[in-house]
């Protein structure tokens, strides 16, 4: 099948060739960063964490998020989800890729990081995670991979595929809890410390996640013959507005404990985060922005007219992308170092080989996104219409190839039925 | 000879390498494993320290605990605060103890320097996070000891203490070392985590750590810092403890701390 991703058009090689130059901008500050250590970074003593971990963090929400196209697909036999499946499970590909790798580029000693595998410490959580996101990568890999196949070769996927399904739906849950487990276990760290932060993560993870798939679902419409299907989009919008209102609603509800409650170390990170402590107030403009940006984009999610505008969608969905990634990708990981334990206020502004490296890790993530999106639309566009399998009926292989004008209503999903 | 062997290994740890497989990486964690085993054990069963505050207000006492502990362990002097490492350094009593701070706190007492360290905690919660186990309670006598060559540098460690005990080599620490006071201690490579480990190479071959040895020799220092084993009555520092109204950094975290301190 990977044959499919060495033929295309001179856009989607322009496209590659792109990434690819991001990709070693990334490698050449990457190349500092290994020979001069992380002091070249914005970290310090007091910000121990910074872009690398948040976008680890953020990038786990949008990998987790592809369980929002499999459960109405696999589950609820919702063949709208039909053609979209696909995009979803190999976002979560790209996304847990970059997971790891923005793992791995924190690290301070890259080239000993098998001594997580070597000494293996479950009293870890960060062990546990390294364990629930190769599995999780692996899931993907295989439904996405296996089904697609079948696909193009007109069968029904092997009976195997279905309980590794399954057990990918409660893997995504996992993926971010243990994820919210690693800040959430600290006695250290009271910003982190609530019960609260992987219902949040799961919520914002929803939200932003299924936002990213419909904008890649639109850009597939427009630039390829394949149509991942207007239903589809639709049900995810909708999927995303009751997300983002659940997000909203779980952060007013750590506003409400940390301040009505009064405890100065449960209420400093978030007046750091909204308006600056010491008259340090780096991330306040930010925090501002990204509230603005989640009550905009809750209200026109709200409205039906604007979310069925697919124009207006997109630019919601960017919206809401921008307002998590400013959530969790810049101010929740940040904010939990500021005050340190000794009350010291260090601010953390990323430095230039630092956002390079990370743009870098993004780029790379895209490289393998749109390699794998070129292979589906290929399988999707390609040749005339396969043999048809036992079992397998015309109209659901037609609303499965997301080629079909229209979808009749009573055709169920192959591992459905 | 020998200048052939190393250039045919190097060849054939490139050739490895370009073969794309996790050899070379497996190499290097191997070897962190023996650095491990040569850390000597030591015969007490969980060491403390108790620090007279009044006694450490002058300086001198303060400067000779925290200069014999740069000597001992070859801690760089980086001027960076934000890329400093710190063994045992001093803090203003406020953000040593911040649940004793209140609004009528004498000034005097919330600016007075109190040393910290490593509590060498009973729950370290550094050890519970440490994916590689880099950071791990000795059974035998309770110190928190740190394998420099197992670290990968992931500073979950420095994220989950409460004392800010811990410091991360953000880049090559020999140039901020003074060359020609070097002690026989490694010194530390850029990208792992370090810290007080109560001087366990001292305590194995019977001395007390450097910090409780230099503050003695200074003139009204004696004292100052006690140093024993908190599960013997009859140590000085379990005397000491029930002699003395004594208080311990952030007890109600839960992590046990046995450093302890008389106000």
């Amino acid at each position: 099948m990977l044959e499919k991703a060495l033929r295309g058009t001179a856009r989607y090689w322009l496209l590659l060739a792109f990434w690819t130059l991001i990709i070693l901008a990334g490698a050449a500050a990457y190349y500092r960063q290994w020979n001069q250590g992380l002091g070249i970074t914005g970290m310090s003593r007091d910000v121990t964490w910074g872009l690398y971990i948040a976008q680890f963090t953020f990038l786990v929400g949008v990998a987790a998020s592809a369980v929002m196209v499999v459960i109405p697909y696999y589950l609820h036999h919702d063949k709208n989800f039909g053609p979209m499946v696909i995009l979803g499970e190999f976002l979560a590909v790209s996304a847990v890729i970059m997971c790891m790798l923005f793992v791995f580029v924190d690290l301070g000693q890259p080239r000993r990081v098998l001594n997580v595998l070597l000494h293996p410490s479950p009293h870890s959580v960060m062990f546990w995670d390294v364990v629930v996101l190769s599995g999780y990568l692996l899931l993907n890999l295989v439904i996405g991979t296996v089904t697609l196949d079948s696909e193009r070769k007109g069968a029904a996927p092997p009976r195997w595929v279905k309980p590794l399904v399954y057990l990918s739906i409660p893997w995504a849950v996992s993926i971010h809890t243990v994820t919210a487990f690693l800040y959430a276990g600290l006695s250290a760290r009271p910003f982190w410390m609530t019960p609260l932060l992987a219902p949040r993560f799961l919520a914002s993870a929803f939200a932003s996640g299924p936002s990213l798939l419909i904008i890649l679902a639109l850009i597939v419409r427009k630039t390829t013959r394949f149509d991942p299907g207007r239903g589809a989009i639709q049900k995810l919008a909708t999927i995303v507005t009751y997300a983002m209102v659940i997000n909203l609603f779980f952060v007013l509800v750590e506003v409400f404990t940390a301040f009505y409650s009064g405890i100065p170390e449960h209420r400093e990170s978030l007046e750091y985060l909204f308006v600056g402590l010491d008259g340090k107030t780096l991330l306040v403009p930010w925090m501002w922005a990204c509230e603005l940006l989640t009550v905009g984009c809750v209200g026109l999610l709200l409205w039906p007219a604007s979310r069925r505008n697919d124009g207006l969608l997109a630019v919601v969905c960017v919206g809401v992308i921008a307002a998590v990634w400013i959530e969790k990708g810049l101010g929740l990981v940040v904010a939990g170092f500021v005050p340190s334990p000794l009350g010291q206020i260090t601010q953390y502004r990323p430095s230039g080989p630092e956002m390079l490296i990370a743009l870098g890790v993004y780029a790379l993530g895209f490289f393998i996104l749109t390699v794998l999106y070129k292979i589906v639309v290929s399988v999707r566009e390609g040749g005339g219409p396969a043999p048809i399998a036992a079992g397998d009926c015309p109209n659901i292989r037609e609303a499965k190839m997301g080629l079909s004008p229209s979808v009749r209503p009573n055709s169920e999903p192959v591992l459905g039925t | 000879m020998d200048e052939n062997r190393r250039s045919f290994l190097k060849r054939i740890g490139l050739a490895a390498a370009a073969a794309g497989c996790g050899f070379p990486l497996l190499g290097a964690a191997g070897k962190a494993v023996e650095g491990y085993l040569e850390v000597p054990s030591t015969p007490g069963k969980q060491w403390g320290m108790v620090i007279d505050v009044e006694k450490c207000l002058r300086e001198e006492v303060r400067r000779a605990c925290t200069e014999a502990c740069r000597r001992a362990h070859n801690v760089p002097q980086i001027p960076d605060p934000e890329h400093e490492i710190k063994w045992i350094w001093s803090e203003s009593y406020q953000k040593a103890f911040p649940e004793e701070d209140h609004r009528y706190l004498a000034q005097s007492l919330r600016d007075k320097p109190v040393l910290v360290l490593c509590n060498h905690c009973t729950h370290p919660a550094c050890v519970k996070v440490c994916p590689t186990e880099a950071t791990f309670k000795r059974a035998s006598d309770g110190i928190v000891m740190m394998d420099m060559h197992r670290c990968i540098g992931c500073r979950y460690c420095m994220a989950a203490c409460p004392y800010g005990a811990r410091s991360f080599n953000w880049q090559d620490p020999r140039p901020y070392l003074d060359g020609a006071h070097l002690s026989s201690y490694p010194t530390r490579t850029k990208g792992v985590v370090e810290k007080c480990t109560f001087c366990a190479e001292r305590l194995a071959v019977g001395l007390e750590p450097a910090c409780v040895e230099a503050a003695r020799k200074v003139p009204g220092g004696q004292d100052a810092l006690v140093f024993g084993d908190l599960t013997d009555a009859n140590s000085p520092v379990s005397r000491l403890l029930r002699q003395k109204v004594a208080i311990c950094r952030r007890p109600a975290l839960g992590t046990g701390p046995n450093v302890f301190y008389i106000v």
